[in-house]
């Protein structure tokens, strides 16, 4: 249904609105596509739970590791060197909150 | 003999009688308003907006100012700076709401700057770096070339003048035969004499007196000026080639290329072609012949006779040119197939061409458009009347038509007929024109393609994209010229998104075009006769971002360039200028410094004075670009030049251009700028003492006030110079020794004012205006020099400077009167108030106004920078009888000078003033009664400047008594009168307070509320203020009815066009809320949110949201949201907006409503109009920021909520889209800031190490306490140091000591706890409370519990709730 009606909008806009419309949209969509390319954690409507997290988790640990002092924190605070608190936040982002949940609609 | 000397006596007497009778009719004053006169002068004097605060003409600093603390009730500053729209814009006048009329460069300009059109833009030249070592081709133009034509010219100028002047002389020996026909045979040269006469007057240079101003660096003035300076003494000759314009200089060029070739050993077949036609495919040529041609095809010079023919000239000169101009272009340039040759009036059978056969070949220059088109309109209204159209005309009776006289014939002869009607001359009679309605005049053929309008004039350059058909068949080179072309028509005249592509086309593909193709097409562009500025400025801008990508390869363009861009550097206009500089400066980065000596020293001594003046000008920008060390050793060397005086000047004229420009940058090269150009102060020529006088008056000005040891070397020759110079030299060595004073040490500037002052005062008595404005410069300067004693001034400076300066004639001049009065000024500041009032203050009662005004300025200014302390009880006296005098006299309409003389001289006298006051008074009281208004405007106006003296003076009976006056006049029908008036109340009111004030408030405010309907905006403005004033300090004293009453009024006001009223007027609702109660006033404001003129319900809301802040919010929020319950889109808004300003103002006070209000913006930022969301998110802003720590997150989140995750798409989106600006604005601290969310089966979202809290906690724990009972203890300590931990789990501590413990982190530990002598317990406190960590330091088991400071913890709180699902 949605698919259907999404289509007619589609048709519409490119019969009635001519060209201009059309290159409107796809303008905006190219200018987020080239945000994300560029900026790696920006979202977007669509953006789910999940993913969200993932970027919030990423950036988290980004920032924990560009930050010496609070790397250092951590260590005190873990009683761990530095550069093992370094080394475990690196890891962790990869996949930082595990495999994603699989698709319901799929 | 004695009768005859009485007589004339007696008639002398008489004439003078008649002569005052007739002066004393002549000054009755008419009533302005009445019999208007300059009517749009008249209100000059006045502040048009009377500011409510201080702070009203300070530019708004950003919009977040309002987050201030507000020190008044005002609306945020977006909203009163918003115009008023809809109602009443029209009347506006013809305004056009601001928009400017295009307007063609050429109309503005003068005749000098308009010789910018002569330059031809030179054909490309030689880039030696482009070549390494190789030989250039023959065929390139280098340097040497154009050096060599440079030389030819200066030659041929030379000989030039030599004939005329041979001729002149052989005139001279004629001219007892027969003057008449030498006058006429010289034609030329006799014309060119008097414009050289009037070039050198000397009132038309600017630039002596102008030196202060460095704001107007390359001012017009400036530039008009230098030039007058810069003309050679004996020039006739030049005079005469400067007369005839481009086409003889554009065909001037031909021939001497041309003679060249003939001369030249071995001729070129491409020389011929680069002056006349470059290779490039099709087109006309770049540079000369489309400029040529524009001129050479209009007709009213093909139809004047140019020197050209005249002159003598041999076949060989004449091929070139014919060929140029006839020969058919191949491809499609329909420019160059309208040549000069064809006459644009045709043929005897088709005596009017028809335009459209003309518009078909495109080539038609705007001159022939304009011609055809007049000349068409003329003909329509001078053809002769038939008679059926004069019966029509005459009435039937009392007329007898007459035959013609016998004797009559018609004019044929076609010379004797007016040349503006040109009718047929096939048909001797008036034949009715057939109407063709084919022809179209005006519209211009439809440009093809999507590219925009083409004017006119445009066809010459754009014609060729007319004719598309042939789009195939053209090569490549074609195709991509045509591409610029369509290109640069969309630059020049597209709509704004098209010029944006097509300009973002042209520079990315620049370097594919290629420079010359490109630059080809945009410099002819830019010498079009009929550019405007907003084409103008484009194609600069073309041209800026083209150099940038071109970089290097603009070398060979570099000269052409500059011929189209210097014209910029003496443009009126600043932002020109600012523009020409820029681009000057860009193209000598991209080109180098060498290359654009190359460029530019060709030009350095060219003929032509303007050429030389903007070179100058250039060559000061390309030292500022690429810094004045690498272009000195060039500078030395031309103003060394023994080959022409010309360029010593220019090379002079060039520092001292630096100078302008630069300003105190020129410090660190002083010392070898002024050696560059010293020597020219004994230079043979005059004009070039007197640049170099300029240029060092430039220079100290510039480094004013260091580094007079630079000077040092100059100052001996300055000096001398006064002495053996007159006129003009001497003019501009004082100039220079005015500007070099104030540099010295005192002793030095004592001794060299004294060594000057003698010629100063020599000079004081010069006829020349120029030299008087110097002299009182210098005088000026010299004054305020340090060392320069009082005494000295007052017995050596005083007498002559006041016997000479201090006339009538002075004030006639606006620039003399005004470099009067600064110099007097300054002479006052030093040797005080009364030496100076007191000489001049006997004039204030002369007879000439101009004069008294003067006077009165002079007054004005030093009384208000050195009070009156001075002036004694005569002199105070005659003051006041003075000032009193000049202020009943005046009849200017600019009655400011006096008003502000009269107010500063009475604020500085105090209460010394008292026993006037009175006098005044009565001359006031007696002026609001005068018939004239301008005169009782005047009386009011004085009253509100003197007010405040009033009330020092203990005067509060006779202001009581001015008020009732002024209360009496409240019926005043001419708004300004009233305006004044009312202001006059305003400034009594404001002294003397509510209380005392007569008549009471309680009368004064119902007579002002019918004024508020006035719609004159002064009235209005002063109105408001009043009652303003009135509602903020005396509301008690008036009805809340007539509160009411005047609410209603105010809502009218809220649609004044000036943001000052509309300002007062929603703080007058503040005010008059908090005296009467707000429910009242609300309710009528509420109502007026229906209203449908958004200005006025803009302007509503603000006031609901003053009152709220006036009387507390909860006072108004329920009536508020009560409101958004009218399913009105409009009101809703208008609350919703309301809460927006509301929340702004209330700022902390918010937190108390904010839970009372989050349903109603939960409703507006889930409504469907997009206005509701936008207004309701802005009104979240204000609450948000109003409440930014104070614990009311959850609210904001849950408000935050509404927006990221917000069910309908389009809303989320903008969401996302204001969470994506702020996450590339500051990813990293948004870390911080990160929802939390809690772990799903598989996932983990949690960041437990952010909670972790690194404590060093202060304890005091006996020796013997276990340890475990310390870690309890620890629990609790740490429960009451962190209050908001409460709702957290409890914390576990685990001892950690000994073991492994030996890490980093310990003697980190360790360290600190040395310092502070105290126990160090660290621990891990984790948010589940599983973990803990626990640390005891060595410290700690040596026992030493002490108490301990808290190291740098930083405690984050998240609030965990309302995550997004």
């Amino acid at each position: 249904m949605t698919v259907l009606v999404y289509g007619i909008d589609a048709l519409a806009s490119t019969s009635n609105m001519g060209c201009i419309k059309a290159s409107d949209r796809f303008n905006i969509n190219s200018q987020l596509e080239h945000l994300q390319a560029k900026h790696v954690g920006t979202g977007h409507a669509d953006l789910n739970r999940f993913e969200w997290a993932v970027n919030i988790q990423r950036d988290s640990y980004a920032s924990y590791v560009g930050h010496y002092p609070i790397l250092a924190y951590f260590a005190i605070a873990e009683n761990e060197s530095i550069g093992r608190e370094r080394y475990n936040f690196m890891q962790k982002m990869l996949l930082p909150c595990g495999l994603p949940p699989e698709r319901e609609d799929d | 003999m004695a009768s005859t000397d009485s007589e004339i006596a007696n008639t002398q007497e008489e004439r003078k009688k008649m002569e005052q009778q007739l002066a004393s009719l002549t000054s009755v004053t008419f009533d302005v308003d009445l019999y208007g006169g300059g009517s749009d002068t008249r209100f000059d004097g006045y502040e048009r907006s009377i500011a409510v605060n201080e702070d009203d003409d300070v530019p708004d600093a950003g919009e977040s100012e309002v987050a201030r603390k507000l020190a008044s009730y005002t609306a945020p500053k977006s909203v009163l700076k918003e115009m008023p729209r809809g109602v009443g814009e029209d009347d506006n006048g013809g305004d056009l709401g601001g928009f400017k009329k295009p307007q063609k460069i050429i109309d503005r300009e003068d005749d000098y700057r308009r010789r910018r059109l002569n330059r031809m833009i030179s054909p490309d030249r030689n880039d030696a770096f482009a070549m390494g070592d190789k030989t250039p081709d023959v065929s390139v133009r280098t340097y040497a070339d154009v050096m060599k034509e440079e030389a030819l010219k200066r030659e041929k100028e030379e000989t030039l003048r030599e004939i005329a002047k041979k001729k002149k002389e052989e005139e001279e020996l004629k001219g007892k035969g027969g003057p008449e026909r030498g006058s006429r045979d010289d034609g030329a040269a006799a014309a060119a004499a008097p414009s050289q006469k009037r070039r050198n007057r000397w009132d038309q240079n600017q630039e002596l007196d102008g030196g202060a101003k460095k704001a107007k660096t390359l001012s017009s003035a400036a530039a008009a000026a230098s030039s007058d300076w810069d003309m050679p003494d004996s020039t006739p000759g030049i005079g005469r080639w400067d007369a005839t314009p481009t086409p003889g200089r554009a065909a001037d060029a031909t021939p001497s290329i041309s003679r060249r070739n003939r001369w030249d050993e071995t001729p070129t077949p491409g020389r011929v072609a680069d002056a006349d036609a470059t290779p490039a495919a099709g087109g006309a040529t770049p540079g000369a012949t489309p400029s040529g041609m524009t001129w050479d095809a209009t007709p009213k010079l093909a139809g004047t006779a140019t020197p050209t023919p005249k002159r003598q000239r041999s076949r060989w000169d004449e091929t070139p040119a014919t060929m140029g101009s006839a020969t058919p272009m191949p491809g499609a340039t329909p420019a160059a197939a309208y040549t000069p040759g064809v006459t644009p009036v045709g043929g005897v059978d088709m005596a009017t061409p028809t335009p459209g056969a003309i518009n078909l070949r495109g080539a038609i220059t705007p001159e022939q458009y304009n011609l055809l088109r007049w000349e068409k309109d003329i003909e329509e209204r001078n053809r002769p009347l038939t008679d059926e159209e004069l019966d029509a005309m005459f009435p039937q009776e009392g007329y007898k038509i007459l035959d013609p006289p016998a004797s009559y014939v018609p004019i044929r002869t076609p010379a004797r007929k007016l040349l503006a009607t040109p009718t047929p001359l096939g048909t001797p009679l008036y034949q009715i024109p057939e109407e063709n309605r084919g022809q179209q005049f005006d519209v211009p053929k439809e440009a093809p393609g999507g590219l925009p309008f083409m004017k006119p004039e445009d066809y010459q350059y754009f014609g060729a994209l007319l004719n598309e058909d042939e789009e195939e068949k053209l090569t490549p080179e074609e195709q991509k010229e045509r591409k610029i072309m369509k290109l640069l028509l969309k630059v020049k005249n597209g709509t704004p998104p098209q010029r944006k592509t097509a300009l973002r086309q042209l520079t990315d593909k620049a370097r594919e075009f290629g420079a010359g193709p490109l630059f080809n097409r945009i410099l002819p562009l830019l010498m079009q006769p009929t550019l405007e500025d907003q084409e103008r400025h484009l194609l600069v801008k073309v041209i800026d971002r083209v150099l940038y990508k071109l970089d290097e390869l603009v070398r060979p363009f570099v000269h052409k360039i500059l011929v189209v861009i210097e014209p910029l550097l003496i443009d009126e206009d600043y932002y020109a200028r600012v523009e020409g500089r820029e681009i000057i400066s860009n193209l000598s980065k991209a080109a180098g410094l060498a290359t654009m000596i190359a460029a530019m020293r060709p030009d350095i001594d060219n003929i032509d004075e303007y050429v030389r003046n903007t070179t100058a000008r250039a060559f000061s920008v390309v030292a500022s670009a690429l810094g004045i060390p690498a272009l000195l050793p060039f500078l030395k060397a031309v103003c060394q030049s023994k080959k022409s005086w010309q360029a010593r000047h220019t090379g002079i004229k060039i520092v001292q251009q630096i100078a302008i420009l630069i300003g105190c940058a020129v410090l660190p090269h002083l010392r070898s700028l002024v050696e560059i150009i010293e020597h020219g102060l004994n230079d043979e020529n005059q004009k070039v003492r007197t640049i170099t006088a300029l240029s060092l008056a430039a220079l100290a000005e510039a480094s004013a006030p260091y580094g007079i040891e630079s000077f040092d070397s100059v100052l001996k020759p300055l000096w001398k110079g006064i002495r053996s110079h007159r006129g003009k030299v001497l003019a501009a060595f004082l100039k220079a020794i005015g500007f070099i004073i104030p540099l010295m040490d005192a002793i030095y500037a004592s001794y060299y004012t004294k060594e000057v002052m003698f010629i100063l005062i020599r000079e004081f008595q010069s006829p020349d205006e120029e030299m008087k404005k110097i002299v009182l410069k210098v005088v000026k300067q010299c004054v305020s020099t340090e060392g320069v004693e009082a005494d000295y001034i007052r017995s050596d400076i005083l007498p002559e400077f006041f016997r000479n300066f201090w006339v009538r004639r002075m004030a006639l001049d606006r620039r003399n009167y005004k470099q009067l009065v600064e110099t007097t000024v300054e002479i006052a500041n030093k040797v005080g108030v009364a030496d100076i009032v007191g000489r001049i203050v006997e004039d204030l009662k002369d007879e000439s106004e101009p004069y008294r005004r003067m006077v009165m300025e002079t007054i004005e200014k030093v009384v208000a920078n050195l009070g009156a302390s001075d002036i004694d009880a005569r002199l105070e006296e005659l003051l006041i009888d003075g000032i009193l005098y000049a202020f009943q006299e005046q009849t200017s309409d600019d009655a400011n000078v006096m008003l502000n003389g009269f107010g500063a001289v009475v604020n500085s006298l105090g209460q010394r003033v008292k026993p006037y006051l009175p006098q005044i008074c009565g001359t006031i009281k007696w002026r609001l009664n005068n018939k004239s208004a301008k005169v009782r405007q005047q009386a009011a106006d004085l009253i509100s400047r003197i007010a405040v003296i009033m009330t020092q003076c203990h005067e509060e009976q006779l202001m009581g008594h001015l008020g009732v006056v002024l209360y009496e006049y409240l019926g005043e029908e001419y708004p300004e009168v009233l305006g004044s008036i009312l202001g006059a109340l305003k400034a009594i009111v404001n002294v003397i307070g509510m209380t005392k004030m007569t008549p009471p408030i309680k009368d004064l405010l119902p007579r002002l509320t019918p004024i508020l309907k006035n719609r004159h905006e002064k009235v209005q403005e002063n109105c408001i203020d009043l009652v303003g004033r009135i509602a903020d300090r005396g509301a008690e004293f008036v009805p809340a009815r007539e509160w009411m009453r005047i609410c209603f009024e105010l809502l009218e006001m809220l649609k004044a066009h000036k943001k000052g009223i509309r300002r007062a007027t929603v703080n007058t609702f503040g005010y008059i809320a908090k005296a009467i109660g707000p429910q009242d006033v609300l309710a009528t404001l509420l109502n007026n949110l229906k209203v449908q003129e958004r200005q006025n319900r803009v302007c509503t809301t603000v006031a609901i949201a003053i009152v709220a802040e006036t009387c507390s919010p909860f006072t108004v929020l329920p009536a508020l949201m009560n409101e958004y319950r009218v399913p009105e889109l409009n009101v809703q808004n208008g609350v919703l907006k309301s809460l927006s300003f509301l929340f702004e103002y209330i700022g902390e006070m918010g937190k108390d409503y904010i839970y009372a209000v989050t349903p109603l913006l939960e409703d507006a930022l889930m409504d469907r109009d997009l206005v509701h969301r936008q207004t309701a998110a802005s009104a979240v802003k204000h609450m948000a920021l109003g409440v930014a720590g104070l614990g009311c997150e959850d609210a904001l989140v849950h408000l935050l909520n509404y927006g990221l995750f917000h069910p309908a798409r389009k809303v989320r989106e903008v969401y996302w889209k204001i969470y994506n600006s702020l996450y590339i604005g500051a990813q990293d601290t948004l870390v911080a800031a990160y929802p939390i969310l809690e772990d799903e089966e598989n996932n983990i979202f949690r960041r437990p190490e952010l909670a972790i809290l690194l404590f060093n906690c202060s304890v005091t724990v006996s020796f013997s306490c276990s340890l475990f009972s310390f870690i309890v203890d620890m629990v609790e300590l740490f429960r009451a140091a962190v209050n908001s931990f409460d709702d957290q789990p409890f914390f576990v501590l685990k001892n950690y000591v000994g073991d492994g413990a030996s890490s980093s982190s310990v003697s980190m530990l360790n360290d600190s706890m040395r310092v502070s002598n105290s126990i160090s317990l660290c621990c891990i406190i984790c948010e589940d409370g599983k973990v803990v960590k626990f640390l005891e330091s060595e410290g700690a088991r040596r026992g030493a519990w002490t108490k301990g400071i808290v190291l740098g913890v930083e405690m984050t709180i998240w609030a965990s709730k309302g995550a997004p699902k």
